[in-house]
């Protein structure tokens, strides 16, 4: 049965770096899973503690936010921003009885294709391991 | 403003385990300025509900609704005709939001999902320190705009105690010593003649001291 399992990923990609390099893997003919679904925002630091938990608690197994390096933000601190709430839904996940590891956040720059398929593989198969995700596996 | 903090998530479950529909509410002021009980908030704690309740096999019905005030009984009424299909309330509202809801709707059980903490200020950004106690007669002018109940850990009126080293309390390296603050405030605005003057015991009746306080303004109430 976990053979079959397939995780559902969400990736929450700036459209200044992560959104582009997914693009870049694209043009440079790089694998990476299918699993990954890319939502694209203008910052990362957009993305709101309640768009995370949707994911989740609409059927996500993963979830992950891609925002620019350290420094590199279009908006100044974006990325900043969105770390510490990254870390902050972590453990409101631990409360909810949720891995946290099943979210993280990652950063790269527009140029860094190969980084990005390889975070989407890693991501995939990290999931792949933890299984369905508690309420995925309480609604089968 | 008031502040305030989410309860652990825990708590709140168990206060609403035996309701399968919950009416969660927010307030547009204090709690929302200090990121604790807001439309926000209310949207997170709902969805961290949800799941808790989807982890193990069941689901609940929780509808979300952030009113203007908790605290003002014109604010409250707004939710007569969502309230009968709700089994219990949950408030992210102060103390103060949730007992008006109690007060309101007797027949409800109202559950409080954060924890009231103090009157304070935002220091920056995602930080909030205590400012006042509301002890019911203000010293600040006679303190330099710092207040040493709210301030000082033993709420000391003249003077700084002997745990007081180099500007800090001996409660903790964090913590400014209140009457150091003042004494310097006094000093810049050459103003040290006031804190020679004694300050006699405070009476801590207006404090609550007295029992619950209230205010009545004659020419507003009817």
């Amino acid at each position: 049965m976990k053979e079959q399992f397939e995780p559902v990923i969400v990736a929450f990609c700036c459209h200044y770096c992560a959104y582009t390099a997914a693009d870049m893997a694209g043009s440079q003919r790089l694998v990476y899973p299918p699993n990954v679904k890319i939502i694209r925002v203008p910052c990362s630091g957009k993305v709101d503690s309640i768009h995370i938990l949707k994911a989740f608690e609409k059927g996500a197994d993963g979830v992950y936010v891609a925002g620019c390096l350290d420094g590199d933000c279009h908006f100044k601190n974006g990325n900043d921003k969105a770390s510490r709430k990254v870390a902050q839904m972590m453990r409101y996940l631990e409360e909810i009885g949720i891995e946290p590891e099943r979210l993280e956040m990652v950063k790269m720059s527009a140029g860094m294709g190969e980084r990005f398929a390889r975070i989407a593989t890693e991501m995939t198969e990290k999931i792949r391991k933890l299984g369905p995700s508690p309420i995925k596996a309480a609604a089968a | 403003m008031i502040t305030a903090e989410r309860k652990p998530l825990e708590e709140i479950l168990a206060y609403i385990k035996p309701f399968k529909r919950i009416l969660l509410l927010g307030c547009n002021e204090c709690v929302t300025v200090c990121a604790a009980g807001g439309r926000k908030e209310v949207g997170v704690l709902a969805s961290g509900l949800q799941m808790s309740r989807l982890k193990d096999g069941s689901s609940i019905d929780i509808r979300e609704h952030t009113l203007e005030r908790q605290c003002d009984p014109e604010y409250v009424e707004e939710l007569v005709p969502m309230i009968d299909s709700a089994d219990a309330v949950l408030s992210m509202a102060c103390g103060c939001g949730v007992q008006q809801l109690a007060m309101r709707f007797r027949d409800k059980p109202v559950f409080p999902a954060v924890n009231t903490k103090f009157m304070g200020g935002s220091d920056r950004h995602g930080v909030w320190t205590e400012r006042c106690q509301g002890c019911g007669d203000c010293l600040l002018g006679l303190t330099g705009g710092i207040c040493p109940i709210a301030k000082c850990a033993k709420h000391l009126m003249n003077g700084p105690c002997g745990g007081s080293a180099g500007g800090v309390c001996e409660i903790g390296d964090d913590v400014d010593c209140a009457w150091h603050l003042i004494w310097e405030r006094l000093k810049a605005l050459g103003l040290t003649d006031q804190y020679m003057e004694i300050m006699p015991a405070k009476d801590w009746r207006p404090a609550g001291g007295g029992g619950p306080r209230k205010i009545i303004r004659e020419d507003l109430a009817e």
